[in-house]
């Protein structure tokens, strides 16, 4: 741990002081931990590394930064998949993952305060004994951080029926890129900031304390696993479910590829000879949900299912649920390596974009296998490939761009919870137009008018807090400068 | 060339203004009625050339609503933006134009067997005025407010600028939500031409309970019933006087409705049995010129309205809303002397601003001066939200906190 090793030794030696040596990094080898982020294919090594334990220790690392004009990088857990925390190498890392104490679990209110490098389960797990939980539930809640999911706007297989982080999300305490402690609340009149700061990926501050909203567990819950011959009478199956005027806890759907993957990994024990598998969870109030399940029966057996199980315990519907948590680690067992895409389509328009899939998979002669949140429309095929084989990680990288385009051609998304990130920037401009983007900078230059926090994320372009919104022409500045990169 | 021929020479139409265009005390010159979002970037254009201040207004239910605007040049109207854009009824996601009426999109949905779950107050509040005055209603403990159903925005902002965010997916976090930022705006960083949002199935049966308490201080059955399973969609509340008798109504939506709602009777103590159709009161805010809306942590709406008696002393409160939420409407009449409405909000303020608690005056008789929103943690930067998006200070301004030199 010696400050010399750094880049910015000047910088370095302020936050030794502030913090002590053991909160600061500057061993390269140490350093090296933090290189990346879920997506493992963007990695940059920090030129320091931070872990306060305090909102005041953490405003005052951003003071540093400011005045040295060193942009520095938010990090919860890590588990991010479009490279939302890969470092800067000329920056500060501020990892979170010291400030993790539940500091009220209020039940009267229905509310849990909690620091951000909280896991998200921990919150459900503290809430649980109280009849409670935490609702949005990403597939990695059992390690990502409370901060990330407010930073990510994170969402999970629920997220139909109960929304987002930021539907759940009461209050939060950042400190913005300038150093301040300010409280963004939802009971404050006034612009909706807090609705604005979840989700804009660490680029306009730091949470460093969150209020949740807990919600009551549900009465009954009730999972149906359907196995289909084919994603297309799958389909079918959840379109008739919404058109019912069904709104279920989620609806999850696995195509044969996935399946085979999953069964590989962790002996599920789905249906032989399924071409899909869907799982629909209903919850409520049990006569409420009895109606519903058999409905939704009924439905899917009209839809071409051959066989459906039900789960009305916590084991059995662990046992369903354990092939589809599995799925993205469980390719691995079929795959060298994989790409996993985060598109989402109109769910009317699923079929066909699963088509337009399996079309681009035969054109390319590449692997996919479709993992995705059927009820939102929300994609994720993983494009398989074999890293040991020239130009097969370029073919993939090309169907998961083309996957994307065609997304947004049926007017989708290029992200649904996993984020622009470093990784997706490049794909914004196939959403939004130069005005759009523009509009969202002055956003972002009101929080961050040097453009200190996260650079480089969501957005494709670098743009200069003050210039005037439009289509810009010659060298950015920063490019020039050298303090940017363009993509 | 003068400022109100350069209007009418945008082909838009282009009024103007008469005494029933005022807003808040402030009259405008001209009132412009654009029918798109382009014909909406051609007025502002214009207005910014001549440094027009510009004020938009919907269906006018709450245009009195925020501080007075410190100038008014043109009142933008925007009911002619009327239109149903988009509705795929598979995907439960409705595109519409921002001056639509609120109920007028509830019947053109309602033949399809969906709904916006917001609630408004009768009336012809349109969505734009909705989302931008932040205003929800029963259904917020259920389904969130506007911000939380809105999936896809545009506007204009005071420069012209056309922008869009996010989509008509439901799922989507592709760059920032400016949706959000435009929640509860007020007008003052642009004009909404366009919402998109995310539909619910309407239920299939509603039923309604209601229990009349002693007194308002006593709510625990309100807590009890929105932290049981039985899945309530609204607990409102009604006290014509803080010190005198509440009664709560509780909301029930589904398959099951009448008898989850029995059950809710008995949590709350109801003798009468569930009924299909809510109480008179249901969903608006008291009478009254004085319209004032209290927030609290939810444990403590007893307490607060406890304290709203106190604070009244002989003033006429009337408070009513969502209880389980503790979002309560606080309604005085139009002739309570304004020095005594003034001490009451700082008194109410004072006693519940350390337990989380907030009092925002929305609407007033007069435009005195007063303390519409009380401490804002996050004025500072609103006000440098509101100079990104508007440095000329055009739009509405001194309208939100932060925006502006007025309270």
């Amino acid at each position: 741990m010696t400050a010399t090793a750094s880049p910015l030794p000047d910088l370095t030696a302020r936050l030794l002081r502030l913090l002590g040596p053991g909160s600061v990094i500057t061993d390269p080898v140490r350093l090296r931990t933090y290189e990346c982020d879920g997506l493992t294919y963007h990695r940059a090594t920090p030129a320091v590394v931070v872990l306060p334990e305090t909102a005041e220790q953490v405003a005052a690392v951003v003071r540093e930064c400011d005045a040295a004009g060193t942009p520095f990088v938010a990090r919860g857990a890590g588990t991010g998949l479009s490279g939302g925390a890969v470092p800067r190498t000329d920056g500060v890392l501020i990892v979170m993952s010291r400030m993790r104490r539940i500091l009220q679990i209020d039940i009267p209110n229905r509310r849990a305060v909690v620091e951000p490098g909280v896991t998200n389960l921990a919150i459900t797990e503290a809430a649980a004994p109280h009849g409670y939980y935490y609702a949005p539930d990403p597939s990695s809640r059992q390690v990502c951080s409370i901060g990330g999911n407010v930073a990510e706007n994170s969402g999970g297989a629920h997220c139909l029926k109960y929304g987002f982080t930021v539907n759940h999300v009461l209050a939060v305490e950042l400190v913005t890129p300038q150093g301040e402690i300010v409280t963004l609340d939802a009971d404050d009149p006034g612009y909706d900031l807090l609705g604005a700061f979840i989700g804009s990926e660490g680029t306009l501050g730091i949470a460093t304390k969150i209020t949740v909203r807990l919600s009551r567990a549900p009465e009954t819950v009730t999972t149906l696993l359907a196995a289909f011959p084919g994603v297309e009478s799958g389909g079918t199956a959840v379109s008739a479910i919404i058109a019912a005027g069904i709104v279920p806890a989620a609806i999850e759907m696995m195509d044969a590829l996935a399946i085979e993957a999953a069964e590989a990994a962790v002996r599920c024990g789905y249906p032989a000879g399924a071409g899909a598998v869907l799982i629909v969870e209903l919850d409520g109030p049990a006569a409420e949900v009895a109606a519903q399940f058999t409905r939704v029966r009924e439905l899917c057996l009209s839809s071409g299912a051959f066989e459906t199980r039900t789960a009305d315990d916590p084991a059995e519907r662990e046992a369903i649920w354990k092939g589809r948590r599995s799925a993205f680690a469980a390719v691995g067992r079929i795959s060298p390596a994989y790409l996993v895409q985060d598109g989402v389509v109109p769910r009317t328009a699923l079929p066909q974009v699963l088509a337009g899939i399996e079309e681009l998979s035969a054109r390319f002669g590449v692997r996919v296998a479709n993992v995705f949140h059927a009820g939102d429309g929300n994609l994720h095929p993983l494009v398989l490939f074999d890293d040991t084989e020239d130009g097969a990680g370029e073919r993939a990288e090309q169907v998961s761009a083309e996957i994307l385009a065609l997304c947004v051609a049926y007017g989708g998304s290029i992200t649904g919870e996993h984020g622009i990130g470093v990784d997706k920037a490049k794909h914004m401009t196939a959403m939004f137009g130069p005005d759009d983007l523009d509009t969202m900078q002055l956003l972002r230059c009101a929080f961050d008018p040097r453009g200190l926090s996260n650079p480089g994320k969501v957005f494709p372009t670098p743009r200069l807090c003050g210039e005037a919104p439009g289509v810009r022409k010659g060298v950015h500045p920063l490019v020039a400068s050298g303090e940017a990169e363009l993509f | 060339m003068n400022a109100g021929t350069e209007l009418s020479g945008t082909g838009v139409a282009v009024r103007d203004a008469g005494p029933g265009d005022t807003v808040a005390g402030a009259e405008p010159r001209w009132v412009a009625s654009p029918a798109s979002t382009e014909e909406v970037a051609v007025v502002l254009r214009a207005a910014a050339r001549r440094g027009l201040a510009v004020v938009p207004a919907g269906g006018r239910t709450k245009i009195g609503w925020g501080g007075p605007p410190e100038r008014c040049d043109l009142l933008l109207d925007t009911r002619r933006l009327d239109q149903v854009l988009e509705h795929e009824a598979g995907d439960l996601v409705v595109r519409v134009q921002a001056g639509l009426p609120v109920r007028d999109l509830g019947e053109a949905l309602a033949a399809s067997g969906q709904e916006l779950a917001l609630d408004v107050p009768p009336g012809p509040a349109t969505v734009g005025g909705v989302l931008a005055t932040g205003a929800a209603g029963p259904r917020r403990l259920r389904y969130g407010t506007g911000r939380d159903l809105l999936i896809g925005i545009t506007v204009v902002l005071a420069d012209g600028t056309v922008a869009r965010a996010g989509g008509r997916v439901v799922k989507n976090v592709a760059g920032y939500d400016l949706g959000k930022l435009f929640t509860g705006s007020l007008g003052t960083l642009g004009v909404i031409t366009e919402a998109t949002f995310r539909l619910r199935p309407l239920p299939s049966s509603r039923a309604y309970v209601t229990a009349t308490a002693p007194e308002a201080g006593r709510l625990d059955a309100v807590g009890a019933v929105a932290g049981s399973p039985l899945e309530p969609s609204a607990v409102e509340i009604d006290v014509p006087d803080p010190g005198g008798p509440a009664t709560v109504t509780v909301l029930i939506e589904g398959v099951a409705a009448g008898e989850r709602a029995e059950a809710a009777g008995d949590l709350l103590g109801a003798v009468v049995p569930p009924s299909a159709t809510p109480p008179a009161w249901w969903g608006s805010p008291p009478d009254g010129g004085y319209l004032l809306e209290l927030r609290v942590p939810p444990a403590s709406a007893g307490h607060a309205i406890g304290v709203v008696a106190e604070a009244a002393g002989p003033l006429a409160v009337h408070v009513r809303g969502s209880a389980a939420c503790a979002v309560l409407w606080l309604g005085l009449d139009a002739a309570a002397p304004a020095g005594a409405v003034g001490a009451f909000v700082s008194r109410v303020r004072a006693a519940l601003g350390t337990r989380g608690g907030r009092l925002v005056v929305w609407d007033t008789p007069a435009t005195g001066p007063l303390d519409r929103w009380g401490p804002v943690g996050a004025a500072a930067l609103m006000r440098r939200v509101k100079e990104r998006f508007d440095p000329e200070d055009r739009m509405a301004p001194g309208r939100t906190p932060g925006a502006g030199k007025a309270g």
